[in-house]
């Protein structure tokens, strides 16, 4: 049988400089913590730089910057 | 000091809160603590233009009243509980103009509360420049509150924002903003009417917080759990809910309030700057550079006055000896009081020097990136990117870098942080380190330019931080997380330091030392000074009269200085430091240590760099520091009794120095620790642990070696 996984485009998944647009989270606790700081639905997200070390980064949202663990990221499901 | 109003300062961090809040209050503020939390609790006053006098309470920098951390729980339970000894007659909360948007969550949430509310907008001038245009009366029109543009940077709108405050309003007069009620409703009646409170958002607030909040009884709270149950009430669920509703809100007042105008997405300065801060390979060489610096300043800058505090009390003893009648009482002022208080001093150089170099790394916006540089490496060990400056500095001295660690949110990173700086080489532990490799290593250089006593130094300082980091992973797994890591921060727009913030840093946290550890400090120097000074029965006495007898006063004559450290040296094995020596050579006999250096092990329980100390007057010769050679030759030639071995051999030595390296000898961090963790039990299973591995690593050395 086959199996259909619709692509979701995730934070995570950006490369600096490119940007989206916020749709859903995949955790609630995290999309709590997340929209508090502005990180919402309907926001523009663009990445600004990566971590040295490849983690956390640091995106642009809300007119102001954000960095979060990769992992959070991940949470952060694009239009 | 009596006040008329009391005013709440409340905003996001980085907003210039606490520059306002110095601006407010001048000098004219006292630091304590929040009741049951280490959150420090900043209370100063203000004079109004209409002559009365307004306390001001500076509250935790939050971004929401949902606490992510224990500290901000404080803001909700003060503004909140009508009963609170710090309930407010008036919020000042504080916006900042260029980030509006993220800073009105914290506000409709606050007005929500209903007590009166001002609005400060803070960094007009900053809004200016990035072509934010704000229609300030429109905002406080749309909000129903007075909003005062300031800039506290720079002085200005103060006026206007302290006759805001003299002529605010008794009630709260704030448009609501969203609809509370819809969010859960029924059970927002039914706590408003079983609990007694007069607000919904209040209500909303104690169904997701009431298992966290102090004045809540038992009961109450039980009873709250039982009717979120009924009316199936989903505490993160609500909380989104309300976070969306809040933020449509605030997107419908900005439409209507604010215009920027888009400019072509030029890069912004502070973007520049972390493009070189934070590269690949600059950002790590600049941010150790940048460590170094501050490394080298803490030992550099803080030795001269270090030697100032520390003269000036060995002056006031031997002052206090040359005027004060002979006896008891004098030895207990002056060998064991003022010499506990130099004990205390003697750190304020190293602690106003290190808060002054984090107070304007956090000031500037730099540590944040420190913490985003350094996060992925010191996650792998248990700790987390804002451990790294504690660490470092305690390079130079564990207790202001315990004091630092306030700045780590998560609970279990900072614990595991606190506990593991001690095991970082300070500056107590180089004497130390000295003396016994000088006794044991040979001055000589290998490899061409490396000398070998240089070597076995800079190998005792790495082997700290390893140690320290091998410490922090095993502790990772042993302590339990009390709540999820998370690493969702704030970057701040990079920006001077505030000199008068950074001076106000340097001079609370020097004072805390100063009253919080001081007292157990000066109580344990007082002990050891019994211990040293007292022994069982006449035997002092005895050994003054033998001392009088006609054979010494020949000697006496020739050689007085001698003569005095025979009966210093006598005396303190005599002394029940000196029992005590004794008693537990048994117990320190397989680390290779005899009860001479079980004295020392015991005076030095306080502070490490007394074993130089004690270990000169053992051996009967002056301590001065220029005199260390003869200590070294002395100990050098020192021979075990029974079997005419020298005493200090390599295994000895090592030995010795494995047990400083892990020994907690150091009643200052004791001191501390229990300050900031406010739990007799983290100073305990530290010096558990940490005695623990001494024992341990002693025993393994000496063993090896021997």
């Amino acid at each position: 049988m086959l199996s259909y996984t619709i692509y979701k485009m995730r934070l995570s998944q950006l490369k600096v400089g490119e940007k989206g647009t916020v749709k859903e989270f995949t955790d609630l606790e995290m999309s709590v913590k997340l929209m508090e700081m502005g990180c919402l639905p309907g926001e523009e997200i663009k990445v600004e730089r990566i971590a040295p070390m490849g983690d956390p980064i640091a995106v642009n949202v809300a007119g102001y910057q954000l960095s979060l663990r990769k992992r959070e990221a991940s949470t952060i499901i694009l239009q | 000091m009596k006040a008329d109003i009391r005013v709440a300062l409340v905003g996001n961090p980085n907003t210039g809160k606490s520059t306002l809040f110095n601006v407010l209050t001048g000098l004219n503020q006292k630091i304590g603590n929040f009741p049951g939390v280490t959150v420090d609790k900043k209370v100063g006053y203000s004079s109004l233009p209409d002559g009365r006098t307004a306390e001001i309470v500076d509250l935790p920098g939050t971004y929401s009243l949902y606490p992510k951390s224990r500290d901000e729980s404080i803001v909700f339970s003060v503004l909140a509980d009508k009963a609170n000894e710090l309930s407010p007659d008036l919020v000042v909360i504080i916006l900042d103009a260029t980030n509006l948007k993220r800073n009105l969550l914290l506000y409709t949430q606050v007005a929500d509360l209903k007590i009166p509310v001002i609005i400060a907008l803070n960094m007009m001038d900053m809004a200016k420049k990035a072509d934010i245009d704000i229609d300030v009366n429109g905002f406080a029109e749309k909000l129903g509150v007075p909003v005062v543009p300031i800039s506290a940077r720079k002085n200005e709108g103060i006026v206007q924002l302290k006759q805001a405050i003299a002529f605010a309003n008794k009630v709260a007069l704030q448009q609501d903003s969203i609809d509370i009620e819809s969010i859960a409703p029924q059970l927002i009646g039914r706590i408003r009417q079983d609990i007694h409170i007069d607000n919904d958002y209040f209500a909303l607030q104690l169904a997701h917080q009431h298992e966290t909040l102090t004045f809540l009884s038992k009961e109450q709270s039980d009873h709250i759990e039982e009717l979120e149950k009924e009316y199936s009430f989903h505490s993160q669920k609500a909380q989104g809910a309300e976070t969306i509703a809040r933020y449509n809100f605030i997107n419908d007042l900005l439409y209507d309030t604010v215009t920027q105008k888009i400019t072509a997405e030029d890069e912004t300065l502070s973007n520049r700057i972390d493009k070189v801060l934070t590269h690949k390979v600059f950002g790590f060489i600049i941010f150790f550079a940048i460590l170094m610096f501050i490394f080298q300043s803490i030992f550099a800058w803080s030795k001269y006055p270090m030697e100032l505090i520390s003269d000036g009390f060995t002056w006031t003893q031997t002052a206090l000896h040359h005027y004060l009648p002979v006896g008891p009482l004098t030895n207990l002022l002056s060998d064991g009081i003022v010499a506990g208080l130099s004990g205390v001093m003697v750190f304020i150089p190293q602690i106003t020097i290190l808060f002054a170099f984090i107070s304007i790394l956090e000031d500037t916006g730099y540590m944040s990136r420190v913490t985003f540089m350094m996060d992925k490496i010191m996650r792998k060990v248990g700790l987390n990117g804002k451990s790294v400056v504690p660490l470092i500095g305690g390079f130079a001295c564990a207790v202001p870098s315990i004091m630092s660690t306030r700045t780590i949110e998560n609970w279990k990173d900072r614990m595991i942080t606190i506990m593991v700086t001690p095991l970082v080489t300070c500056s107590a532990r180089l004497p130390v380190y000295t003396l016994l490799i000088s006794l044991v290593v040979p001055n000589k250089n290998v490899w061409w330019i490396f000398n070998m006593q240089g070597l076995a130094l800079t190998a005792m300082y790495l082997f700290s931080l390893v140690s320290a980091v091998v410490v922090a992973w095993v502790m990772k797994h042993v302590l339990r997380a009390r709540e999820r890591g998370y690493f969702i921060m704030e970057l701040p727009v990079y920006r001077m330091p505030r000199w008068k913030n950074v001076a106000h840093t340097m001079y609370d946290r020097a004072k805390t030392f100063v009253i919080q550890a001081g007292k157990v400090i000066i109580a344990v120097s007082v002990i050891l000074w019994v211990l040293a000074s007292f022994g069982p029965g006449r035997q002092m006495d005895n050994i003054e009269q033998k001392y009088k007898q006609p054979q010494f006063a020949a000697l006496k004559k020739a050689a007085p200085d001698s003569v005095q450290r025979m009966i210093a040296s006598e005396k303190l094995e005599n002394s029940y430091a000196g029992m005590l020596g004794h008693v537990i050579e048994p117990v320190i006999k397989p680390l290779g240590f005899d009860w001479k250096i079980g004295i020392a092990l015991i005076t030095s329980f306080a502070a490490r760099e007394v074993f130089v100390g004690t270990m000169a007057t053992m051996y009967s010769v002056n301590g001065d520091a220029e005199k260390m050679e003869s200590v070294q030759q002395k100990m050098g030639n020192a021979r075990n009794p029974q079997t005419g071995e020298p005493v200090f051999t390599l295994a000895v030595a090592m030995s010795l120095m494995m047990f400083y390296a892990f020994a907690m000898q150091c009643a200052s961090t004791v001191a501390v620790v229990y300050r900031e963790t406010k739990n007799w039990r983290w100073p305990v299973a530290q010096f558990a642990y940490m005695t623990v591995l001494a024992y341990l690593a002693s025993f393994i050395t000496y063993h090896i070696l021997k």
